[in-house]
């Protein structure tokens, strides 16, 4: 009987998270991202689709700024003719967009939307599976959707798709080693894989970028600066893990993969119908799976912050605790602002050229990652470490980075310019 | 045509990061959306926008009076002072359109026609204005100046036949145009 | 210098090109060998340099008058008594121009001798030359047919000043004149080259155009009483620079612009003429002839030309037909191939017969002995068409492949089985007829005859006699709808090339063929050969005059593989012309 109920808890988790929180959300960022775009540009966006109350004799359409829009566009993607081209493989041309999606949504399964729930006095987490090693899953799992875009690429048999693919699979192995890199020393600073006590943690002590209560403040912890020298490697480490994270969702400026200008549609151009829905939809659910991740590592999570998350979390109506779902709500609303944030960064910034991807990939972000690693462990190490050591291994460091630099000047300077 | 070299400009460490250029990027876009949503984009007024943007919202706005001089609609033939068709189907713009959307079907004028000795005229004249692209090609290239491109921008059908316009039709929307060169009727 | 470079170096050019027969010249700076008597405008077009031209065509005399080709030209001064020339390193003496433009077509190359093709003298004078040109030419150009291959437009563009300086009005002439039943003659147009005036007399020996008038009132126009008729008049509309003699066949029926140019041969007599089929989209606008030396030179007879509008007319077959209970009702392929077969297969041997064409190409009459095998069908034959040599291009022998079907066949006599063929039919010996692309009435048999097998099925092209008393119709291919290959009068095999594809649910012949083959040996459809080129392979390898030929290996002009001794007229006489230093050509 217990075994009936945690299934069917895990089931309404499964089906309540994915198909009620992601996949709608996909839908309202494309919504988002075509007004917000639009109102940058100076322009109105879709704001027609609505109930067509005329069609039944009243005097105005009722449009709700268009919110219906996404679902017009569903419809519309759902009735379209699904066209095979007949010089593809098919198989493989099938199978790829399932590969695309696939990936992204299961990479939810990790996510803590929000704190507990409490019904009947048993606390359920707002995380499908609360694994132990939350961000290697989620690398491991998305770095899969690699395959279904360069199966599409090449099984459709076209050259546009071909190069496309090429490119995306050149560009996400690139920047998956940015982004794991980029982690360490997040993960360092917690000493957990756990994205819920992870997110615990900074609810209960300052978020990673915001170490401004609980134990982060050094009158707080006895004269500890360790969370505030912190401070110094997080912001590196969120700059790079954000810019990889556009980079492996495809996205401005590292969308070359379906780069118009270039390649037509990239590797999607010989899809249509739901088929090309599935790579669009997998595509804005990575966008959403890559905000909440940065959202959980760096600022906080489901976390109102400022030690508010105690007495939110103790809130309840006749035994259901409701802390959860604010919780949710908090965390959905910075997850939308950070989409948002990409919607800003995909017109604000200008495509990268191949080589200056390629470039910032594995020459500037490798590095610096790397770097930020020993840079991360020493700021931990340092009230161990005591103070010689610690100048020491930062002098060291910096011999290290100047090296480094050194060599990529010396570098550049050879390189002879190939004209092309 | 002159060739410009252009050099590269010399960035110093701070610029070579791009933060700073980023961050200004991201200023001035913040500011098109703050301007667009309280109605302050430049040139608003000028094209009475409905309120976000520079957008008028057809079909309630119409941008008709706002049309310039060069606006490129609907191609259509004309005919002259007296009346005579000005098309003698050469089939230059048949050849020159883009999208192949003139298709031209040249005849003899009979020798009992007062225009008999134009000796050619179009038996059909067809454009296929799902194809059109309303570039203008024809009417430059026309060596008689008969075909033009008129201020009509909402042309729409419910067949794919109903989109093919057809001489009559060509010559509804053209009308008459007077005061151009007289050719052949040596009204000069 | 030793005594032996000396004697090495004693040959000078132009005695190394004596030996030849050639003559030095240097045209725009470079030093070249010609043939000796070579016109100075042909030496150019060796040289690969253009000179503008209106008047002169090669095949015809050069009586310069359009002044086009003005070129300048120079020669070695002439030394003193008792002077040696002046020669430069390389032996050749040097050149003195004459400050004065010679006409490049009328004059012939010397040794030594100079011409420059560019220059500003050159330039001067052909811009001074168009000027002339256009200042009587009406700005027809939108409703000329001529517009988009007229030598005037491409020579104003290049040569001409874009604006006109005349300010008088120009000189009214004849319009729209009704000058012969296929020609049509706009005076102002002309441009008074006399290329057709000329082509009439020494080509069609129909001397019936010429000028009267002078100066700027010069009108080209037809003899009192005479009409330009001949059947070769639409050559002077091919030769014609201008719009002033346009085609009534063709006359604004498509601009030349949309044309597509596919090489052919002409298929209406036994000389093969060679032709251009000028198409747009899968409808032929007309056909003109094409250069080939050794067939036809570059003219062709009006009738043959215009025998091209059945292709898409309305009696043309465009889908199979078989005869039932209720008379002849469209089928499809797979019906009537396997009806065809299924009939053939009921008659002995001997009740067969099958009247093939001598108007088939060689991979169809090679399909046709084939499939005479696969019916044990002795009797096949071709149909003579026999008429009257009309002493220019157009051959005695009216069928454009009789050559052909003797090699294909290893027969003298391809055509001789046909009166026993009619007999057997007369008398009831011969039950079933398969008739491939011929029409019976031609062959001798009249209503009556075809009334008496029990089975007739033919490839058709047109409704007809024929088709009418066929059992099976099978619709087959035009000649502008195939490719394949021919053997003409005087043993050139050449090619036919597809311009259109065949109208409708029309088939290649050859493939009608292979199918019919392939049914009666019970094969599976679509296994035999698979292209036109295996179809010449195989027939290559059981002809010995076509070994290690293919199709692509025949090009454009042909290549002559028997010797029949049969000599096409117009040719004999414009060689003896150019012997004579007449022509060029």
């Amino acid at each position: 009987m217990d075994l009936v109920i945690t299934l069917l808890i895990i089931l309404a988790k499964v089906i309540g998270l994915t198909f009620l929180v992601v996949l709608p959300l996909v839908p309202i960022s494309v919504y988002f991202e075509r007004r917000f775009s639009a109102i940058i540009q100076d322009r109105v966006g879709p704001n027609r689709v609505g109930i067509p109350l005329t069609l039944f004799g009243a005097k105005k359409d009722f449009s709700f700024f268009g919110l219906v829009q996404p679902m017009a566009d569903g419809l519309k993607l759902f009735l379209k003719e699904d066209f095979t081209p007949s010089h593809v493989r098919k198989a493989f041309y099938w199978l790829a967009p399932a590969l695309v999606v696939v990936p992204a949504l299961v990479t939810v399964c990790v996510v803590p939307f929000g704190s507990d729930i409490i019904v009947n006095g048993t606390a359920h987490k707002l995380v499908i599976a609360d694994l132990d090693v939350g961000p290697l899953f989620v690398f491991a799992i998305s770095s899969l959707s690699v395959y279904g875009i360069t199966l599409a690429g090449w099984s459709s048999n076209s050259k546009f798709p071909f190069i496309g693919g090429v490119r995306s699979t050149a560009q996400m192995i690139s920047y998956e080693i940015a982004l794991g890199l980029s982690v360490v020393p997040v993960l360092l600073y917690f000493g957990d894989l756990n994205l819920s006590n992870i997110v615990e943690q900074q609810a209960a002590n300052g978020w990673l970028l915001l170490p401004l209560w609980g134990n982060s403040v050094p009158w707080n912890n006895g004269g500890d600066y360790t969370a505030w020298l912190f401070w110094i490697p997080a912001v590196i480490a969120f700059v790079i893990f954000t810019t990889s994270v556009f980079a492996e969702t495809n996205r401005m400026p590292f969308d070359l993969p379906e780069c118009e200008t270039e390649l037509v549609g990239g590797y999607h151009t010989e899809y249509s119908s739901m088929k090309f829905a599935m790579f669009f939809m997998g595509e804005y659910a990575a966008m959403v799976i890559g905000s909440s991740l940065v959202v959980t590592l760096f600022l906080g999570g489901w976390s109102l912050g400022f030690g508010l998350d105690a007495k939110i979390s103790a809130l309840s109506i006749g035994g259901f605790g409701i802390g959860g779902l604010i919780h949710m709500a908090v965390f959905m609303t910075k997850v939308v602002a950070f989409i948002l944030f990409f919607i800003l960064v995909r017109w604000t910034v200008p495509r990268f050229r191949y080589d200056q991807l390629m470039r910032l990939g594995w020459v500037i972000f490798f590095e610096a990652a790397l770097i930020n690693v020993f840079l991360a462990a020493l700021v931990i190490a340092a009230p161990q470490f005591g103070a010689i050591s610690t100048i020491g291994g930062l002098a060291l460091l910096a011999v290290v980075t100047g090296a480094l630099v050194w060599v990529l000047k010396v570098s550049e300077k050879k390189s002879v310019p190939v004209s092309i | 045509m002159a060739v410009v070299k252009v050099t590269r400009p010399k960035l110093n460490t701070g610029e070579k990061m791009y933060l700073g250029a980023i961050f200004k990027g991201f200023i001035i876009t913040m500011k098109h959306a703050v301007a667009s949503l309280r109605n302050k984009t430049r040139g608003a007024e000028a094209m009475e926008s409905s309120g976000m943007g520079i957008t008028m919202q057809y079909p309630e706005q119409k941008w008709d009076e706002h049309l310039p001089e060069y606006y490129r609609g609907a191609p259509a033939l004309v005919t002259d002072e007296q009346d005579r068709e000005r098309c003698v189907s050469c089939q230059l713009c048949e050849f020159i359109c883009p999208p192949k959307a003139i298709k031209i079907t040249p005849s003899e004028i009979s020798s009992d026609d007062p225009w008999a000795k134009v000796e050619k005229r179009p038996l059909e004249f067809e454009i296929d204005m799902i194809r059109c692209i309303y570039c203008g090609m024809c009417e430059e290239v026309c060596p008689e100046q008969a075909i033009y491109l008129r201020k009509d921008y909402a042309i729409t059908g419910v067949t794919r036949a109903e989109m093919v316009h057809d001489k009559k039709k060509l010559y509804e929307i053209g009308g008459k145009r007077v005061g151009l060169v007289n050719k052949w009727n040596e009204l000069k | 210098m030793s005594d032996n470079a000396a004697t090495v170096e004693a040959k000078l050019p132009k005695d190394l090109a004596a030996e030849k027969g050639l003559v030095n010249v240097q045209i725009d700076g470079v030093w070249m060998q010609v043939p000796k008597g070579m016109r100075m405008i042909e030496a150019c077009k060796l040289a690969q340099k253009e000179v503008p031209h209106y008047c002169y065509h090669p095949k015809l005399s050069a009586p310069g008058n359009c002044r086009m080709c003005l070129v300048q030209m120079g020669m070695p001064p002439r030394p003193a008594p008792g002077q040696d020339p002046v020669r430069d390193g390389e032996g050749y003496e040097n050149i003195g121009w004459i400050p004065r433009p010679v006409i490049a077509c009328a004059n012939t190359v010397g040794e030594n001798m100079g011409i420059r093709t560019t220059g500003e003298l050159v330039e001067k004078c052909r811009e001074g030359v168009m000027e002339f040109l256009l200042i009587n030419h009406p700005l027809d150009c939108p409703i000329c047919d001529q517009a988009g291959e007229c030598r005037l437009q491409e020579f104003s563009v290049e040569h001409g000043k874009g604006e006109s300086r005349f300010v008088d009005a120009k000189v009214k002439k004849p319009k729209n004149v009704d000058i012969g039943p296929r020609v049509r003659l706009d005076d102002e147009r002309c441009i008074m080259c006399s290329r057709c005036i000329r082509f009439m007399d020494e080509v069609a020996d129909d001397p019936v155009l010429g000028f009267t008038q002078r100066g700027t009132h010069t009108t080209l126009t037809v003899h009192p009483g005479k009409r330009l008729d001949s059947n070769y008049s639409l050559n002077t509309v091919d030769i014609c620079p201008v719009g002033a003699l346009t085609s009534n066949d063709f006359r604004f029926q498509m601009r030349v612009w949309f044309l597509k140019e596919t090489k052919s041969i002409d298929i209406n007599c036994g000389t093969g003429a060679n032709i251009t089929i000028w198409t747009r989209g899968e409808k032929v606008h007309r056909i003109t002839p094409r250069q080939n030396d050794e067939v036809n030179s570059t003219w062709m007879p009006d009738s043959h030309r215009l025998n091209f509008h059945y292709i898409d007319g309305d009696t043309r077959l465009a889908g199979p037909i078989l005869k039932g209970s209720n008379g002849h009702q469209p089928a499809s392929w797979s019906a009537v191939i396997a009806a065809t077969a299924a009939e053939l297969k009921k008659f002995q041997p001997g009740e067969v017969a099958i009247i093939a064409s001598a108007r088939m190409t060689n991979e169809e009459l090679f399909l046709t002995r084939e499939l005479a095998g696969a019916i044990n069908c002795s009797l096949f034959t071709t149909v003579p068409r026999d008429g009257e040599s009309d002493g220019l291009l157009i051959s005695a022998d009216r069928n454009p492949n009789t050559t052909g079907a003797k090699l294909v066949w290893q027969s003298q006599d391809p055509a001789g089985p046909l009166f026993a063929i009619r007999e057997g039919v007369r008398n009831g010996s011969i039950k079933a007829l398969l008739v491939l692309g011929e029409d019976l009435a031609d062959a001798g048999f009249t209503a009556e005859d075809l009334a008496k097998p029990e089975f007739i099925a033919s490839i058709q092209l047109l409704a007809g006699p024929t088709a009418h008393a066929s059992d099976v119709v099978l619709p087959g291919a035009a000649f502008a709808e195939k490719r394949g290959s021919m053997v003409n009068v005087t043993g050139r095999l050449q090619r036919l090339n597809r311009a259109v594809e065949p109208i409708g649910d029309a088939k290649d012949d050859w493939e009608i063929l292979r199918d019919l083959i392939l049914a009666l040996q019970g094969a599976k459809p679509g296994t035999g050969l698979a292209a036109i080129e295996d179809v010449f392979k195989a027939m290559a390898a059981s002809v010995p005059e076509f070994d290690d030929l293919s199709l692509s290996k025949i090009g454009d002009l042909g290549k002559p593989v028997v010797e029949t001794g049969v000599k096409i007229p117009l040719l004999q006489n414009e060689r003896a012309r150019k012997a004579a230093g007449l022509i060029n050509g």
